[in-house]
């Protein structure tokens, strides 16, 4: 380690935590390739109405389930749709889900789980109750069983899956209220005389705020695979439109005719998948102030 | 230890209250009215309010759901509006399947993932700890449905060397039960076996940092004893209860496997249900899972307290 190395972690006072952090992000291998791994698809997905593509709806009776050539990079499917073009603008409906679901069960989850490590008492017995309940049914179950009552639809499955994570961000948010909230610097504000809200905003969430972050990452994981599996079992995304999840469901039926079809849409989920878990890994490892 | 059981079933009691209320209420979320698809084309006024009568779908809704509780408690969870069987029979013939499904997949899981983990443990910062770290990653982030797919693609359209799909109760006939078996117990235990790979490795190096670990090798304990004998036994403890957790979990993800290699079992009874809006199969599943789940917690925490000397000890 030199010299300016060792000043600057002896005086780190002046540095911001969140510059000290992206820092320690960008030395962790495995969190930049997940990070460029997402940035990649997340490109894909917002440039994909300029790129020289197939219509992914548009269907084609002289080019049936053809294998990948220079015309048709990864092939086409049963009704003579570009899988390439598909699997481009599925990556939207699938980022959207992970992005979306996630951001229900945060804005519904962390407030509920603020409220509830916050104020305690009976509020607090009545969420934690209802929470346990929830976490003691299996996720996928959950948001099969939602899903099926809410109607199949891409807009449902996020609620869906957003509805069933819920309960997570909840635990952890009320167990992190409940860790920090006893420091002197609460104690200091409230002697000061800030009331409740301003408290919980501007002292207990900053400070709860990084593994609600790692959280995120991974759930956006899990939501990712729900989505898919949602859209895979008929309950997601509904044809014609573009999922990976849903053009697994038709490739499993041509699977000895048309192998390719069934490849490339797996590999993506595959891939995004691993993206955020590397990312969230690599968060976890980047915002632990015991290793700071 | 009895008085410990019993705390924790009361506790268990409040959760099966809020589950069941959340099961009913799914019912009501429903856009369409089941009576009028159950009236048939004519839609008889008389025979629309019979079956409202029936279903006692004129009461206030809160007595609705005391009587539907009432029945479940009795075992009743309804009638499959598709088959007319009860929801509970139904349930006690699918769920052999899956429990045979997911002992089968536990066994993969522990097979792989135990030893892997062990070895990443004591190999810690090496080449093999690197690679068994991206292989748990890989099976926690690749989708089992598409796992599955890929290896019918392989083992079966390929090579053919096993059926892609089919059942076979294991007791009248083991070897082609195991046989159609094995490949969807692969899939769904691989996520898991990567769970139990990182825990098992964490567990492990906690143990090997302790005190006794560096007396043991002070005093010269062969290096393999360590291993198995005094850190291994140590660091299964979380292990065991993970094992009796991730049960739980097996059955929801036994819903894709299931369907993937069309196994009749509690999965694919769930999805079926769904998609013939036989909506009584559905809150019954959802019910039994969350039991078993509720069970399964149960089961952790009682190995935990039993496997731990300590935790009696407090008891």
């Amino acid at each position: 380690m030199t010299m300016l190395q060792q000043t600057l972690q002896i005086a780190p006072q002046h540095v911001r935590s969140g510059n000290r952090a992206w820092r320690k992000l960008k030395a962790n291998k495995s969190a930049v390739v997940g990070l460029v791994i997402i940035i990649f698809f997340v490109a894909l997905a917002v440039i994909a109405p300029l790129l020289p593509i197939a219509d992914p709806m548009a269907t084609s009776w002289s080019a049936i389930r053809k294998a990948p050539s220079a015309a048709h990079w990864l092939g086409t499917d049963d009704i003579g749709r570009d899988i390439l073009s598909r699997m481009i603008w599925g990556a939207r409906a699938s980022l959207m889900a992970g992005v979306f679901s996630v951001g229900i069960a945060v804005a519904i989850g962390v407030p509920l789980g603020l409220i509830s490590g916050y104020f305690g008492g009976w509020v607090d017995m009545i969420i934690s109750r209802v929470t346990e309940a929830f976490l003691a049914m299996p996720f996928l179950i959950m948001a099969i069983a939602l899903a099926a009552f809410l109607g199949p639809s891409l807009f449902n499955a996020m609620i869906a899956i957003g509805l069933s994570a819920m309960p997570l961000f909840v635990r952890l948010t009320r167990g992190q209220v409940l860790s920090v909230k006893t420091e002197e610097y609460v104690e200091g504000a409230r002697s000061i005389g800030l009331g409740h809200y301003q408290i919980i905003t501007r002292y207990i969430l900053p400070n709860v705020f990084s593994p609600l972050l790692v959280q995120a990452s991974l759930t956006i994981a899990t939501a990712i695979i729900a989505e898919a599996s949602l859209s895979f079992l008929g309950l997601g995304q509904q044809p014609p439109a573009p999922s990976w999840g849903s053009m697994l469901n038709v490739a499993k039926n041509f699977l000895s005719q048309a192998p390719w079809m069934a490849m490339w849409p797996g590999a993506a989920i595959f891939l995004v998948v691993i993206g955020f878990n590397l990312l969230g890994d690599g968060l976890r490892d980047a915002l632990d102030p015991r290793e700071a | 230890m009895y008085t410990y059981i019993g705390k924790r079933l009361l506790l268990a009691i409040p959760t099966l209250i809020i589950i069941s209320i959340f099961a009913f209420s799914l019912q009501k979320l429903l856009p369409g009215d089941p009576i009028l698809a159950m009236a048939g084309e004519e839609r008889d006024p008389q025979v629309i309010e019979f079956l409202r009568d029936k279903y006692r779908l004129n009461d206030p809704v809160v007595y609705q759901y005391v009587y539907w509780v009432g029945a479940v408690v009795q075992g009743d969870f309804g009638i499959s509006l598709r088959t007319n069987q009860p929801v509970l029979s139904l349930i006690a013939e699918k769920l052999p399947v899956t429990i045979q499904l997911a002992i089968m997949a536990m066994i993969f899981a522990l097979a792989i993932g135990v030893p892997i983990g062990i070895l990443a443990a004591v190999k810690k910062n090496t080449w093999i700890d690197y690679i068994a770290n991206i292989v748990a990653l890989s099976g926690l982030s690749v989708p089992n449905f598409w796992m599955g797919i890929m290896l019918i693609l392989l083992v079966s359209v390929k090579l053919g060397w096993l059926p892609a799909s089919g059942y076979e109760p294991f007791f009248s006939d083991p070897v082609r039960s195991l046989q159609t078996m094995i490949m969807p117990a692969f899939v769904l235990g691989l996520a898991l076996a990567a769970t139990l790979m990182r825990h098992t490795r964490s567990s492990m190096l906690s143990v090997l940092r302790s005190d006794y670990i560096r007396t043991a090798r002070a005093k010269g304990v062969s290096e393999q004893a360590v291993i198995l004998q005094h850190s291994f036994r140590n660091a299964l403890l979380p292990i065991v209860t993970l094992t009796a957790l991730l049960f739980g979990e097996l059955l929801a993800g036994a819903v894709l496997t299931e369907q993937i290699f069309t196994i009749p079992g509690f999965g694919k009874l769930i999805v079926d249900a769904v998609f013939n809006r036989d909506y009584a199969v559905v809150q019954g599943v959802v019910l039994c899972t969350a039991i078993g789940f509720i069970l399964m917690n149960l089961v952790a925490d009682v190995l935990y307290v039993l496997l731990n000397p300590r935790m009696r000890a407090a008891l």
